[in-house]
């Protein structure tokens, strides 16, 4: 029972530290911006297709299979990039207009990639055939987890930390969070808007590129990913409150975890029960459980 | 005057197009003419009160769902009754979701719509035994004004009875919604839109106002969303997914919101570039998202507002 019980509960807090990086990235974007970055489930899906080739070459080449994650994540880092590519080159257009063209905006870059990833790597699911369980599997109270999993969790808790030191410790963390705070006075003061807007959808978009490269030795890259995974990461920023970084460590958690439950008890319920907390928590409190006055 | 010319000239085009072209373009225009329906609606919502639903699949799924589940399982087979049923069971439905989402604006009320559509796209996709799941209900062919057409084959069917059929909904549709945009209501929600706080210290319930244009366009999304069920024979979850909220509003901005026939053009455009797109490489949504973000950047007016360029200034 207990066993039973751990299970549920990893896998649980798996799913949901991939879900906290693409919400982490949604809610830096949407704090700083206030866009609404429906591609952010795209970025996931580039970032697991990439990953799948990535690994594919790194294998091909004769690399040691143990350190297959240093290509996966390095390649999920990378082609973060992408975001400063559809920053500069459509975002930054329509600052000025309202937020509804922002986010039909990223509507249009959620179309386009979905056909560039079929285009690219064609239709069929893509895998890291047999690297999943490369460094075994543990035994902990009971039950059995791979290890791949706990590196995940661990490599997604860091990377919380990072973000916080990051935002709150360091120089650009100080220019971020005034800039998210009131643009016009941190522009006042000398902020370079147009770097800062640069770097911050760079930066989002590398969280949700990572995320889906993580996620990918222990399924499968699909076409669809990237959209069925923007309705979590939405409900993830729903539930902690928009723009905020507490709020998407919290929301995944809850989200991950609820969904890992509701599989396991009744499948039917799975995105249901979510999306009931959801429109819960927007009626009840809509600036969600930690969003503050930023939004 | 020359614009109620144009229209004139429009609809005599639709009336006659059975007579003249393929009937692979008679049948693009049965979707064409069911999105219109949909878009008036949304666009009452979109254009003429501000607010952006990302949702309003919910109520496209709801009216193709009464269809297909009357038709299905009740033995009913009167488009009248299945359009009047999608009708008061949209206005149901639209009733609470809508009470609850218009207390927000913009990027919340685009939020707590897509959420509430996405309630019901996992209700349908979960519940296989009401709805068939991933593969849906069949919509079976409905009899048009007490007449079972069940004999005539499906293609005579689609481009003689039913077109015409659909043709009416349609006008019917359009004067209805331009009685509604030119009487007090589509005033005040203009000016909802455009300053909401005069609009309060006016006297005009602000909340109310939006409230109901959004049941009238969950109304109007549930008509065009039965209509679309008889030429597909089928009905299934990709009908609500957000996704297909996304396109609808596409295809409005495409026409253009900020005028009256913007989304009907919107929405011809749509669906007749989409099959030619696909005809010719399987990848429309690249191409399709190359346009949206283009008509973003450079025309938020849509192609109407290409056409009238001394308008004034698009706002929302």
């Amino acid at each position: 029972m207990s066993q039973h019980v751990v299970n549920v509960l990893l896998s649980g807090v798996f799913h949901a530290s991939i879900l906290f990086l693409v919400a982490a990235g949604l809610q830096v974007i949407f704090g700083v911006q206030k866009i609404f970055n429906l591609a952010c489930g795209s970025f996931y899906a580039l970032g697991a297709y990439v990953g799948v080739s990535a690994v594919g070459w790194y294998t091909a080449a004769g690399g040691p299979p143990a350190l297959f994650i240093v290509p996966l994540a390095l390649a999920g880092l990378a082609v973060g990039a992408v975001g400063l590519v559809v920053e500069r080159g459509l975002l930054s257009f329509v600052y000025e207009r309202d937020e509804t063209f922002q986010l039909l905006l990223t509507f249009a870059v959620v179309l386009m990639m979905e056909d560039a990833i079929r285009l690219t790597w064609g239709t069929a699911p893509r895998s890291t055939a047999g690297l999943y369980l490369v460094y075994g599997q543990t035994h902990l109270l009971g039950a059995t987890v791979p290890v791949y999993n706990l590196i995940v969790i661990a490599a997604s808790l860091a990377i919380a930390v990072a973000i916080g030191w990051l935002l709150t410790r360091t120089t650009f963390g100080r220019i971020v969070r005034a800039t998210a705070d009131n643009r016009e006075m941190a522009a006042a003061l000398g902020v370079d808007l147009r770097r800062v807007y640069a770097k911050v959808f760079t930066l989002g978009t590398a969280l949700g590129t990572l995320g889906g490269a993580l996620v990918i030795p222990a399924t499968a890259a699909m076409s669809e990913m990237g959209i069925e995974l923007i309705v979590e990461a939405f409900a993830v920023v729903v539930i902690g409150g928009l723009g905020s970084m507490r709020g998407a460590f919290v929301g995944a958690l809850v989200v991950g975890i609820l969904r890992s439950i509701a599989i396991s008890t009744y499948p039917e319920l799975e995105m249901l029960l979510i999306y009931l907390i959801v429109i819960t928590v927007l009626v009840l409190r809509p600036r969600g459980l930690f969003g503050g006055a930023a939004v | 005057m020359t614009g109620r010319l144009l229209v004139a000239a429009a609809a005599a085009a639709i009336a006659v197009a059975p007579l003249v072209a393929s009937t692979y373009h008679v049948l693009l225009m049965l979707p064409f003419m069911a999105y219109a329906v949909v878009l008036l609606g949304l666009n009452l919502l979109f254009g003429y009160a501000g607010l952006v639903s990302f949702g309003h699949a919910l109520f496209i799924g709801i009216g193709a769902y009464t269809g297909a589940f009357l038709t299905s399982h009740c033995k009913i087979r009167s488009l009248e009754v299945i359009l009047i049923a999608a009708a008061a069971l949209g206005a149901l439905v639209a009733a609470p979701v809508g009470a609850l989402c218009v207390r927000y604006v913009k990027i919340y009320f685009g939020m707590l719509t897509l959420a509430f559509g996405m309630v019901f796209h996992t209700f349908v996709l979960k519940f296989y035994r009401l709805t068939g799941g991933d593969e849906g209900t069949p919509f079976l062919r409905p009899s048009l004004l007490g007449r079972s057409l069940e004999a005539m084959p499906k293609i005579d069917y689609l481009v003689g009875p039913y077109y015409y059929y659909s043709l009416a909904v349609l006008v019917l549709a359009t004067l209805c919604m331009w009685r509604i945009v030119h009487s007090p209501f589509g005033l005040c929600l203009k000016t909802i839109r455009d300053n909401p706080a005069k609009a309060e210290t006016l006297g005009i319930g602000v909340t109310r106002y939006r409230f109901h244009a959004f049941v009238i366009s969950a109304v109007y999304a549930a008509v065009g969303g039965a209509l679309l069920g008889p030429p597909i024979g089928n009905v299934d979850p990709t009908l609500a997914y957000w996704t297909h909220s996304g396109n609808i509003v596409f295809m409005t901005l495409l026409g253009g919101f900020t005028s009256f026939f913007g989304p009907v053009v919107g929405a011809f455009v749509f669906i007749y570039l989409q099959h030619w797109v696909m005809s010719v490489v399987p990848y429309w949504r690249l191409i399709f998202g190359a346009i949206l973000a283009a008509i973003v950047i450079f025309a938020p007016g849509g192609l109407l507002g290409l056409l009238t360029p001394r308008r004034a200034a698009v706002r929302l």
